[in-house]
């Protein structure tokens, strides 16, 4: 069976579910072969194995922390040199993208970004696209060259499926570009404890109705009594009230959760862009005629300083 | 000294329209108005940013790949401070790929001069993200993309890129492309003199024998990927809408748990 590439996220060997995910749709298409690079790289293919990978490769080099993404794209475009892969699977992050975009060039292929979906098709991968603020599915193909796609977190359920996801080395010579964009500072995130946005199952969110940073600590304790993630309109963000990090949408995170909260959010289009895929959608407002009503499986037409507490409240109870 | 800043900059269908597709299941145009990608606006904001912050001379150069009404995206630009426009225009050109739009424009960035070029973050219909990268692959400069922060100086561009994961200080030197965030600044509005000053501005029109390009490279024709299928998403069933009276929270709970969250 064709062999598909499947490019791994992780952070010092700790692999994130969106790679994951992509394996289940790899063996849709062939055998997947992972490629994890970086510090910890080796130490990825326990989890990738238990998920289908039938070869690990990697390679580790200060090149991938010290410069911005070309010296992935060379260590991804070397495996797909040793490989000769039907496909290649990247998650849809900013740099996964970018690492796509370049690896596809550089391969004389086409490139999709943002599949929610992969199946396969007479003439190779078909990928689902979720288009124009989610109010268009696609079904598209590459159709020169091996088939580049990114694939959004949430696009599928993750299965194990032990293989035997051997460990190799990956033998990588960086480019003459790799050393272009250095990395000169490094601050990383602090973790908040709660769920990764864009990989949570459920996502609490808080727009400008919250009105105030400290408010939204009604916010975290609602999303606390369900394990979730919280989110932010832009109105939100842009105010100074929650991280930049947290908003979902267009020029944001998009989401794909089981459920979705949104308090105090009118749901204007480029916040829908990034969450109308949500499985289950549930709005609390104050404005009966709240473009969020559109959407939603439950509303509730009231002030969120009321219902969220009191939401809050119940849940907290139930779970005794 | 002087420096030539390229813009990238895309014409594009209303968010707020009623967007859908052509029979070709490209982008259907004629229903629904164009503007200026609003991501680009931050493109822009930043290259009259550096020029205003620089000692050197600076020349910024708008440039689009799009049909005939995209040069409403140039006059927008050129209204808010650019300094001249390049509109490449070609019937060939309709359907163009990513891989395809970033031929065309790196073409043309190399015919234009250039030792910065500035792209938006993702066009709002696309909504890719790849094009700042495409465009540094291919012209062989080291990319430094989506900033929140940029600054230029002595011949090296400077930038903050915040990950998910960490915020990294990015540093290269010219030429270089680059790509802004909405986070990098609010994009100025166009004065009434400005926008009197674009009408004198130059834009130039090249087609693809300008760009010594030939038709089967770009359009549907020469795409490296095909659309099979557009389906409307069918509107989600209404749902349960319930006025709080005094209860909403606790209603919602009910719910939540019917659905098995809680
Ligand atoms: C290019 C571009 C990109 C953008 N990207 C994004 C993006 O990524 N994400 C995003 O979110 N936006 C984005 N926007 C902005 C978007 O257009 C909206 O301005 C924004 O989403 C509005 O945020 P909001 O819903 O929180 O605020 P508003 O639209 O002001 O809505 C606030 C809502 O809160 C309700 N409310 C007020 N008080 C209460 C209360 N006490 N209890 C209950 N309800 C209350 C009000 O009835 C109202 O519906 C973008 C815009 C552009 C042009
Ligand atoms: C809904 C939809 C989905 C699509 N999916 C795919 C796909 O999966 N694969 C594929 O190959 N193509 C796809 N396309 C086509 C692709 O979007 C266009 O070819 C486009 O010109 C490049 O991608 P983008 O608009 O997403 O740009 P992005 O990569 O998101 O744009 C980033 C920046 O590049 C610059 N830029 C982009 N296009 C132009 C332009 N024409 N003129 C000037 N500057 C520009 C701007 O500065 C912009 O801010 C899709 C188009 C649509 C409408």
């Amino acid at each position: 069976m064709a062999e598909v590439l499947v490019f791994v996220d992780h952070v010092d060997g700790a692999v994130r579910k969106p790679t994951l995910e992509l394996l289940t749709l790899a063996r849709r298409i062939g055998e997947p072969v992972a490629v994890a690079l970086g510090a910890g790289a080796e130490n990825t293919a326990a989890a990738l194995a238990e998920h289908g990978a039938v070869k690990v490769l990697t390679h580790d080099a200060s090149e991938y922390a010290d410069y911005l993404v070309v010296p992935k794209v060379d260590a991804l475009q070397a495996a797909v040199e040793s490989v000769s892969p039907a496909a290649v699977l990247v998650p849809s992050s900013a740099e996964g993208k970018e690492i796509a975009a370049r690896l596809a060039l550089r391969i004389g292929s086409g490139i999709i970004t943002d599949a929610v979906d992969i199946e396969a098709g007479d003439e190779g991968p078909v990928a689902t696209q979720s288009v124009f603020a989610a109010s268009f599915t696609t079904k598209s193909r590459v159709s020169k060259g091996t088939p580049v796609i990114t694939v959004k977190p949430n696009s599928a359920a993750v299965e194990a499926a032990p293989a035997a996801g051997a460990v190799e080395a990956l033998a990588v010579t960086f480019s003459a570009q790799a050393t272009g964009t250095k990395v000169t500072g490094r601050t990383p995130r602090e973790s908040t404890g709660r769920p990764e946005l864009t990989e949570a199952a459920i996502v609490v969110s808080g727009g400008r109705g919250v009105n105030g940073a400290e408010n939204f600590a009604l916010i975290e304790s609602l999303a606390d009594s369900l394990g979730a993630a919280v989110g932010a309109s832009r109105a939100a963000v842009d105010a100074g009230w929650y991280p930049h990090t947290n908003q979902v949408g267009q020029t944001g995170k998009s989401v794909s959760p089981q459920l979705y909260i949104a308090n105090g959010i009118s749901g204007a289009i480029q916040h829908r862009a990034g969450m109308q895929t949500s499985k289950t959608i549930v709005a609390v407002n104050k404005d009966a005629e709240a473009p969020i009503f559109d959407l939603v499986d439950y509303g509730v037409v009231g002030d969120l300083f009321d219902v969220v507490p009191q939401l809050t409240d119940e849940i907290n109870t139930r779970k005794g | 000294m002087s420096l030539r800043i390229v813009v990238t900059v895309k014409y594009v269908p209303d968010a707020t329209g009623d967007r859908h597709f052509a029979d070709d299941l490209t982008v259907d145009r004629d229903d629904v108005d164009g503007l200026l990608s609003e991501l680009d606006e931050y493109a822009v904001e930043q290259a009259l940013q550096i020029s205003e912050n620089s000692d050197d001379d600076v020349e910024i150069t708008v440039l689009t790949v799009g049909p005939e009404d995209a040069k409403d995206a140039l006059r927008k630009a050129l209204s808010m401070g650019a300094d001249k426009a390049i509109h490449v225009e070609d019937d060939d050109l309709h359907g163009t790929d990513a891989i395809g739009t970033s031929l065309v424009l790196a073409k043309a960035i190399e015919k234009a001069g250039y030792d910065l070029v500035i792209s938006g973050l993702a066009s709002t219909d696309g909504t890719m993200g790849v094009v700042p990268a495409l465009l540094a692959e291919r012209l062989g400069v080291p990319q430094v993309t989506l900033l929140s922060e940029v600054s230029v100086e002595d011949g090296t561009v400077k930038g903050r890129r915040d990950g998910d994961a960490a915020s990294e200080q990015l540093e290269a030197s010219l030429p270089a492309v680059v790509s802004v965030t909405d986070q990098s600044g609010e994009a100025r509005y166009p004065s009434f003199k400005g926008i009197m000053a674009a009408k004198k501005k130059p834009v130039e029109s090249w087609d693809l024998s300008d760009l010594d390009l030939e038709a089967e490279e770009v359009g549907l024709e020469g795409a490296w990927t095909a659309v099979d299928s557009a389906t409307e998403r069918p509107a989600r069933t209404a749902g349960t809408i319930v006025k709080d009276e005094g209860e909403g929270g606790k209603q919602l709970a009910e719910f939540l748990a019917g659905q098995k969250f809680i």
